[in-house]
């Protein structure tokens, strides 16, 4: 049922844009039936079927590289470890289906504006793969540039947008502070008088950020791995991560090597296992004997009923723990920040969208008659400065692409690119340097709490 | 929703609580090992399973009390009921 609803949507995709005749980027490698708008017409008028977008195949007994979690990450990892090192005998493996965490409920938002230079660097890189991605992957991931503006109340949440912009500014990032009247003119529908308990002192502005259809991204991902070699296997649950040689109970933990792992369709042997897991991901690194400074919390997120466009731009306000955008549609999608207690339900609650909808009023009184369609919620892994944790740890062979908290989706591409990089060079890349889970043992930490997500 | 049962003022929404997670004792800054230090710092438990943490009343009676969930289902173990009677009325 889903590859149904993955081929039309992306055989539709494909005619609103992506669609272009067979280019010349890319390697020599066995070329995918690229999408393109008169191939959508021909299929259309013939009424023909679509190519499975990825294969469904039995589970081997060795990889290369086994990838766990078949989200963005895992992906793009897969992905790049095809096409930039030729690494194609890679297993993704995920326990439900691609897509289906935080990859398929995050709120779409893609920026650069972070607070440490090392965040900007990473978060620039992937905003780049972002721009070129629907092209690369033959898939229109429908990225829209619209603009993202981050509101100030006070002069304190003014005084970290001046530092941000600052530090933005000098690695090149379209970025700046920016005053209400200006707002204004970005976005007409904002209360920006002094009438509201919070009113808006100012925002910091970034151009280039903006939205993007999430499930393309995974599922171009997929479908680019697909075609070069790389399997998926769904349904594939991991039970246990075999590790040899090391200090702690079986073989595990520092000082072990990994052998393999077992899932619930067999055991498959590979001397590489990377960790895509995002909320799971305290649970795999333990059957490794790994212990990760994380901890699991649920985000909420909501989204109303499709309305004329008039709200041009991504705007986010950390006071009031809120972001939205409008989609193409029309729809307005709401995010705020990750609940406080640490969970593995994954459940929307009422309190959650009763001070949602209070926080929207406050920003645009105007929407005060819109319908909520539903609200949902993912599961954010937590590290204590609000960066990620990626590379090598102590059991050789063991890696994490972890640590996302609420910016996984964002990061996906750069992530998989250098996590990719990472296992075929086994060296530690330059961007992925200052997220290497050791920096908890040195003090080195990355700390992003005030630019990486509201309300904490 | 998760519906928390005070000790005091019976089961109420989470939003009347503060959750202060897992009651950690502070090492002995004198003697304390670079390790310990920081998995006293950034190292927390994280099962999908029962865990015993603190819950502070914010919004009713204003106590600290320790109470066992479930991090995947989030219903708890054994409440404390008030008055300290299990099975009493809320």
């Amino acid at each position: 049922m889903t590859s149904v609803k993955n081929l039309l949507s992306s055989g539709l995709l494909a005619a609103t844009g992506a669609g272009r005749s067979n280019g010349g980027s890319g390697g020599a490698k066995s070329k995918p039936a690229r999408y393109s708008a008169a191939d959508l017409l021909w299929k259309g008028a013939r009424d023909q079927e679509w190519q499975r977008v990825w294969r469904d195949l039995p589970l081997k007994k060795s990889y290369d590289v086994v990838i766990i979690g078949g989200g963005v990450h895992g992906l793009a990892c897969a992905y790049y470890l095809a096409t930039n090192h030729g690494i194609t005998n890679v297993a993704v493996l995920d326990k439900g289906y691609l897509g289906g965490g935080g990859s398929g409920r995050n709120t779409a938002i893609v920026r650069s504006n972070y607070l440490t230079p090392e965040g900007v660097a990473f978060y620039d890189r992937s905003l780049s793969l972002y721009n070129d991605l629907s092209v690369d992957l033959n898939m229109n991931i429908m990225f829209s540039k619209r603009g993202h503006l981050t509101l100030a109340h006070s002069d304190a949440a003014l005084r970290t947008m001046n530092w941000r912009a600052e530090v933005n500014k000098l690695q090149n990032i379209d970025s700046s502070v920016i005053t209400p009247e200006e707002i204004k003119e970005i976005v007409p529908s904002l209360d920006i008088s002094h009438n509201p308990p919070h009113p808006i002192t100012g925002a910091l502005y970034h151009p280039p950020g903006g939205i993007v259809r999430h499930d393309a991204v995974n599922w171009g991902y997929a479908r680019g791995a697909d075609h070069l070699g790389v399997e998926m296997h769904q349904k594939t649950e991991v039970l246990d991560i075999i590790v040899e040689g090391g200090a702690g109970p079986n073989g595990k933990g520092d000082g072990g090597k990994v052998t393999g792992v077992k899932t619930n369709r067999g055991d498959i042997s590979a001397p590489i296992v990377v960790n895509a897991t995002a909320g799971w991901a305290s649970l795999i690194s333990g059957m490794a004997g790994v212990t990760l400074p994380i901890t699991t919390h649920t985000l909420q997120a909501a989204v109303t009923e499709p309305v004329k466009v008039f709200l041009p731009a991504v705007v986010v306000s950390g006071t009031l723990h809120v972001y939205v955008s409008q989609t193409d549609r029309g729809e307005f999608v709401f995010g705020a920040a990750v609940d406080p207690v640490p969970t593995y339900s994954i459940r929307g609650t009422l309190s959650f969208t009763e001070s949602l909808a209070g926080h929207i009023l406050e920003l645009m009184p105007g929407v005060s008659k819109m319908r909520l369609l539903r609200s949902w919620a993912g599961l954010c892994d937590m590290t204590p400065d609000y960066s990620p944790i990626m590379g090598f740890c102590e059991v050789e062979g063991f890696m994490n692409a972890v640590g996302w908290g609420t910016y996984g989706f964002k990061a996906g591409p750069a992530s998989g690119e250098q996590m990719a990089e990472a296992i075929a060079t086994q060296r530690t890349p330059k961007l992925l340097e200052p997220f290497r889970l050791s920096r908890f043992d040195d003090g080195m930490l990355v700390g992003e709490k005030g630019a990486a997500a509201v309300g904490h | 929703m998760i519906v928390v049962p005070c000790p005091n003022c019976g089961p109420r929404n989470e939003s009347d609580f503060r959750h202060v997670g897992a009651s950690l004792k502070r090492p002995d800054p004198s003697t304390v090992t670079s390790t310990e230090w920081h998995n006293y710092l950034y190292l927390r438990d994280n099962p999908a399973d029962w865990v015993k943490e603190t819950w502070y009343c914010r919004a009713g009676c204003r106590k600290f009390f320790a109470l066992e969930r479930h991090t995947a289902t989030n219903e708890f173990r054994d409440p404390p009921l008030p008055g300290n009677k299990k099975g009493g009325a809320a």
